[in-house]
């Protein structure tokens, strides 16, 4: 812990200055026609040609439908993994059973495994189901991930004590609302944690998507790259689209940043 | 551990009334015990029996055959996909691309980041601005970042080359070359990550007791050697984790230069597949040529190189730890 000096000062003041600046250079040219792009020196300041171009994005792809499939999607996904997590995580470390402690290195073993390399049997079996095309061939799969059921299970071994729940089996509660009533509210800080990695993850999945959704009916990724993916690249246009699908996201960034900071860096010690 | 299995004594919520039945209660209660467990695990066991079991294993049953899509009388053909494959030079050249790409973001990330992060532990002022600040790209869109980064990296128009011009530098095609589109994707994957394995760095470096630095402070060490003798090597679990972590992802690289072609949309990874990655070519073979037996093989092979080189990494960054605390 030494007392800073003025140069860590600058260096990270250019370190978050370079950071910034591509979400500044995509604003840019979004706010312009793509005409700036040819000129030698570009402007620094936005012009006024967001919403024009924010709006030829609108016709080109169906941009609110892909943010509505995304929400969809990503919120979903969330919920359920946060959910089958913690209560998975509360068996593993609240329950005793028959093969308990087998079950979870084994799962702690699946973390090794690159699930995007099965895409090939999975979109067989999509096809099998006729889910492919549909939103539900995108959220089922990542109802539930190993590394949640890791992270909360590590998570709820500290936080519940068993004290608390010998009480409420003596006051006579079942299993279930033991786990609603006592485990749930202790985990919360982590079950937060939880759902920000997932939510970001699950919203800029884009190879699964990609190979399994219909270009009718995209997530905003999708969209995205169906914008660029044109004989001709059209960059105001573009760059209007992935500004109006990172706002949002920023936004929310910027709200919780000091959780999300918090978040990670417990993270990194538990893990 | 036992409490949970000791049964509740009968009945009573509030203590007042006593249950009608206490014997099905007891039943009941017992059963909830012992059953419960396993249906609060069931949803992971079903869900990676779907997405991850399954698939690994019809993968490799899939690659024994020459199977194309809506083939519904697949021929077997052993390993022939797998011979095909040692001998595809495309694949070699993917492999490559994807390793080169790998280190040219991991190595520099991971020095970047623990630089960082100790620039980070300091004291700083406003302390949690600077580390959601250094977190930003990490909330970007990994397509819109594509996207960006193409545009930025672009041959005529791009900015980076319009500085290495105004720099009187001669502008490079950054799409075109080798070398140059590796590092231009290297450059995009650093950009979103390094503050993010900072900031997993900076917890462990958090974690490591003042002490030490006080003792060796006495001992007359300096921030250097302080820094190579204390922290690095006790940062040796945090950089194994990220190293592993950083391992398996860039290998399965995708995103990234299936956007950066100067032609949208196409698989290839440039021309002359200078930048197609592995994961880019089983795309291509398996959802733009259809050959899923093929792809399927490299499906398998990238699996098994991606577990080796975890392994390899973590015996290195073992060493390398192990080397710095003498």
């Amino acid at each position: 812990m030494t007392k800073p000096r003025r140069s860590t000062y600058i260096v990270l003041t250019i370190f978050v200055l370079g950071s910034l600046f591509p979400f500044y250079w995509s604003f840019l040219v979004a706010s312009r026609d793509s005409g700036m792009l040819t000129e030698r020196v570009p402007p620094f300041l936005p012009g006024g040609n967001f919403f024009a171009n924010a709006a030829r994005v609108f016709d080109t792809v169906p941009f609110w439908k892909a943010l509505a499939n995304s929400l969809l999607v990503s919120g979903t996904v969330t919920l359920t993994t946060v959910l089958f997590s913690s209560l998975a995580g509360f068996a593993f470390a609240k329950l005793r059973f028959r093969g308990r402690n087998g079950l979870f290195v084994f799962i702690v073993i699946t973390l090794a495994v690159p699930t995007q390399l099965g895409i090939i049997p999975l979109f067989m079996a999509m096809s099998e189901f006729g889910w492919a095309g549909g939103l539900q061939a995108v959220i089922v799969p990542n109802l539930v991930t190993a590394f949640g059921v890791f992270w909360m299970r590590q998570y709820t071994v500290d936080a519940v004590p068993y004290e608390l729940i010998e009480a409420a089996r003596v006051d006579g509660c079942s299993m279930i609302r033991i786990f609603w009533n006592v485990c749930l509210p202790a985990v919360r800080p982590a079950a937060a944690i939880l759902a920000m990695f997932t939510f970001m993850t699950s919203w800029n999945d884009f190879l699964w998507p990609l190979v399994v959704l219909d270009a009718g009916n995209p997530t905003v990724q999708l969209a995205l790259e169906k914008l660029q993916s044109g004989y001709y690249v059209d960059y105001s246009l573009v760059l209007a689209g992935t500004t109006l699908a990172t706002i949002p996201i920023l936004i929310v960034f910027l709200l919780l940043g000091r959780q999300i900071v918090a978040g990670i860096m417990q993270g990194a010690v538990k893990g | 551990m036992t409490v949970v299995d000791k049964i509740a004594p009968e009945g009573n919520e509030a203590g007042a009334r006593t249950p009608p039945r206490p014997t099905l209660r007891h039943r009941l209660s017992r059963w909830d015990v012992k059953v419960s467990p396993y249906l609060y695990i069931a949803p992971f066991f079903l869900v990676f029996g779907i997405v991850g079991l399954f698939p690994l294993l019809y993968t490799a049953y899939v690659s024994l055959f020459s199977w194309e899509a809506g083939d519904d009388a697949p021929d077997f053909i052993g390993l022939d996909n797998f011979k095909e494959l040692f001998a595809d030079t495309q694949f070699w050249n993917a492999l490559e691309n994807t390793v080169s790409i790998f280190l040219l973001s991991s190595v520099p990330q991971l020095i970047i980041a623990v630089l960082l992060a100790a620039l980070l532990s300091a004291r700083l002022r406003g302390a949690t601005g600077w580390r959601v600040g250094v977190l930003l790209p990490y909330a970007a869109s990994l397509v819109a970042l594509g996207i960006i980064f193409a545009n930025l990296f672009g041959p005529k128009y791009g900015l980076v080359n319009g500085l290495l011009q105004t720099l009187g530098l001669d502008p490079v095609d950054w799409q075109a070359g080798r070398f140059s589109s590796h590092a231009a994707i290297a450059i995009m994957v650093n950009w979103r990550w390094t503050g993010y394995n900072a900031l997993i760095v900076l917890a462990a470096m958090q974690a490591i007791p003042k002490e030490l630095h006080e003792a060796a402070l006495i001992d007359g060490a300096g921030t250097a050697r302080r820094f190579f003798s204390i922290t690095l090597p006790l940062l040796k679990p945090t950089l194994v984790f990220v190293t592993i972590t950083s391992t398996i992802g860039g290998l399965q690289i995708f995103t990234e230069p299936k956007l950066f072609d100067a032609m949208p949309g196409s698989n290839n990874g440039g021309s002359s597949n200078q930048f197609q990655t592995v994961t880019l070519y089983l795309y291509q073979t398996a959802f733009e040529n259809y050959e899923l037996g093929y792809a399927s093989a490299i499906a398998w092979v990238l699996f098994v190189i991606i577990v080796l080189i975890a392994l390899v990494n973590f015996f290195l960054t073992g060493r390398l730890a192990a080397v710095k605390k003498k």
